[in-house]
């Protein structure tokens, strides 16, 4: 398995273009599956919704947790044991 | 019939007790056969029905054994678990870790089988008091005071709880463990979902568990990981089915832990969040209710037990082998470990709810059941933090700590690399009974509490998973540079309750300790002088007044004895004269009477 994985590693270039070529192959087979047990509207009648879905979702993810990451709740691992961090610390 | 029951916990708490007398060659053996024997003991109670072990005691009708289907899959679990995580430490010397692992183990089983809220209690608390020395037994710098933070943070759970039942008690007048009227919710219904919420983690009451479970030993996360939460999340599903608040509450856990795991450096910190996060999925289906939803809320239940084990069995491996956990101290570890590599794959895959793999099977019936139920905007967002749990936990996790930027020392390098035969065992075990719920769900859902009209394995779910995961990893990698982790803890809740506990530190030193030395000081100056001045005043008294008149008495009495004791001289002249002298007087006297 360790070999396989340096292989692909090697080989990256062809790699990527395999999972793109994968990625238009699930888009586009959705095409092809009946939605009409989907639950909802955006579903049945949005093409590559999953799709759209799954992008947008990671990016906002991905976006919302820098945003709350670097609005301070991200802090030096040591924030508990500074001196002017928690009054309890001060002695 | 009532025989055959033979209670699980009973037989892990005896074992527990006897581990310290079992030495040598025969410890490894005997670590396997107890948790072992529990299981079987499990299996054969599942052939039973109804209420088994029953006590009286006082007033009250305590049920130690009630088996049904919800009771029983729960059991299961949490008794394989058991064996797993036993087989995972099998090679640990320190027997305390086991038997505070068993207790643990117990507790839960306990709890699962407990027909009573007293019962329930009892077995509760052993579990908050055994789990602790599993965060203990890591003896790093920080287990002490973690410990103590989550023992404090479970008793208050254990105190609402308590109060709770007390307060159903006195309304209801029986303590069984049952369903509640969740449609009428009385102070015990919140009290009581309160208690058992702070188990599962509920947002906001849920900053221990990062925190204890990324700071406790690498087998006894493997153990925390399983146990509480979803011991919390079988009471929830026995006691509040159904209970609207809690698919708010369960929404919130999904993508709050989400988001902090997506921040998140320590890779067992990131699991614990991701176990907020997929409890929150539990939670909302036993929030929605319905039959549907409450079988995907167990089936996760069961199937996270399975995968998240195995996550902390592989990132425990890491942390066994290198001493750290870090993502900013690891990296491209897949040559070192590929085993550990390989089986925390199938895990990651497994919480992904990849097709064929664990949460496959479970996480898309609780968000169906919503769709059902018309709680669209409940299944939308468990869609979007479902797509977090993969980015998370399927790429950030396997990519940054077995790929991506190596960032080991060479120490930690050279000490990278597949653990021992029993920890590869364990991980074999839960890998393969992740791969097999994920293609064969038919087992696991012959033991859900209710009949399962469900097929995970359609096309359109299949295109819908592979959509979604297809992109959300394209989307991962062009944006990977964003979530590439840093070396920074993430402020929580816990801030709040640190800043609380150094406000309240800070109150009794400050203004309670000024004012306990001010009154010292007033009670110095003013009181102690007063009553130096009163006391002066009284041995004044006692001197002058006091013993003046009773030492004046035997002053007194003294001189008159000197006197009378003249009279005694011995002469009968004398005592002639001052005899006749006397009576003479006497008469004198009575004849002066007389004669007025």
């Amino acid at each position: 398995m360790t070999n396989l994985i340096a292989s692909l590693q090697a080989h990256l270039r062809t790699v990527v273009v395999l999972c793109f070529v994968l990625l238009g192959l699930v888009a586009g087979s959705s095409l092809l599956i009946d939605t009409h047990h989907a639950h909802t509207w955006v579903e049945q009648h949005v093409p590559f919704f999953w799709s759209f879905f799954g992008f947008g979702a990671a990016a906002v993810i991905i976006g919302v947790a820098r945003w709350f990451g670097r609005s301070g709740i991200q802090a030096p691992t040591d924030f508990y044991a500074r001196p002017t961090s928690t009054p309890c610390e001060e002695d | 019939m009532a025989s055959s029951f033979i209670h699980p916990s009973l037989l892990l708490i005896l074992g527990a007790l006897l581990l310290p007398f079992i030495q040598g060659p025969l410890r490894k053996p005997y670590l396997f056969l107890v948790p072992f024997l529990a299981l079987c003991a499990v299996v054969l109670n599942t052939s039973l029905t109804g209420n088994f072990a029953t006590i009286s005691f006082l007033d009250w009708h305590l049920v130690l054994g009630r088996v049904d289907k919800l009771s029983t899959v729960f059991a299961l679990i949490m008794a394989l678990m058991a064996v797993l995580g036993t087989l995972y430490g099998l090679h640990v010397d320190r027997a305390g870790e086991h038997m505070a692992a068993w207790f643990y183990a117990a507790g839960s089983l306990g709890v699962i089988y407990s027909g009573d809220y007293l019962s329930l209690f009892l077995f509760w608390e052993m579990m908050a008091f055994s789990s602790v020395f599993l965060i203990w037994f890591r003896r790093g710098k920080q287990s002490l005071p973690v410990g103590y933070r989550y023992l404090l943070i479970h008793t208050i759970g254990g105190i609402i709880l308590l109060a709770g039942i007390l307060l159903r008690y006195q309304a209801v007048g029986n303590i069984t463990f049952d369903l509640m009227d969740v449609a009428h919710p009385q102070l015990y219904t919140w009290l009581i979902m309160i208690g058992f919420g702070l188990n599962a983690a509920m947002v906001p009451l849920h900053s221990w568990l990062p925190e204890a479970y990324s700071e406790a030993s690498f087998n006894g996360a493997v153990f925390l990981c399983a146990f509480t939460t979803k011991t919390a999340v079988y009471a929830l599903a026995r006691s509040c089915a159904g209970m609207d608040l809690l698919v708010v509450l369960g929404v919130t856990m999904a993508l709050y832990g989400v988001i902090y795991a997506v921040m998140e450096n320590d890779i067992r910190k990131l699991l614990a969040w991701s176990i907020v996060s997929q409890v929150g999925y539990m939670v909302a289906g036993i929030g929605i209710g319905t039959d549907l939803a409450i079988n995907g809320a167990v089936a996760h239940a069961v199937v996270h037990i399975l995968y998240k084990s195995l996550l902390f069995m592989g990132t425990g491996s890491v942390l066994y082998m290198t001493g750290k956990t870090k993502f900013t101290e690891l990296g491209g570890l897949f040559g070192k470990m590929p085993a550990t590599f390989f089986f925390t794959l199938i895990g990651c895959l497994s919480i992904s709810a990849a097709p064929c793999f664990a949460a496959y099977v479970s996480k898309s019936m609780i968000i169906t059941a919503g769709f059902e139920s018309h709680l669209n905007w409940a299944s939308w967002l468990l869609m979007l933090g479902a797509t977090g749990t993969f980015m998370y936990n399927g790429l950030k996790l396997p990519y940054f700590l077995f790929f991506g930027p190596n960032n080991c020392s060479q120490e930690t390098w050279q000490r990278a690399g597949d653990p021992s035969w029993n920890m590869l065992i364990a991980m074999t075990l839960g890998s393969t009974l992740c791969l097999l719920v994920g293609i064969a769900p038919g087992f696991l859902y012959a033991l859900l509490p209710y009949n399962v009209d469900y097929s995970p394995y359609t096309l359109y779910h299949l295109a819908e998973t592979l959509q979604l995961l297809g992109f959300a990893a394209l989307a991962f990698f062009l944006l990977k540079k964003y979530v590439e982790p840093l070396d920074r803890i993430c402020l929580d809740v816990d801030w709040l309750y640190r800043r609380a506990g150094c406000g309240f530190l800070w109150l009794v030193k400050v203004p309670l300790q000024w004012g306990d030395t001010a009154w010292g000081e007033a009670y110095r100056v003013v009181g102690l002088s007063s009553l130096m001045t009163l006391s002066g005043f009284w041995s004044w008294f006692d001197w002058h007044a006091i013993d003046g008149v009773v030492d004046g008495i035997a002053r007194s009495v003294r001189s008159l004895g000197g006197k009378v004791r003249i009279l005694q001289s011995g002469q009968i002249q004398l005592t002639l004269y001052y005899a006749f002298s006397l009576a003479a007087i006497l008469f004198v006297t009575f004849i002066f009477f007389r004669l007025l």
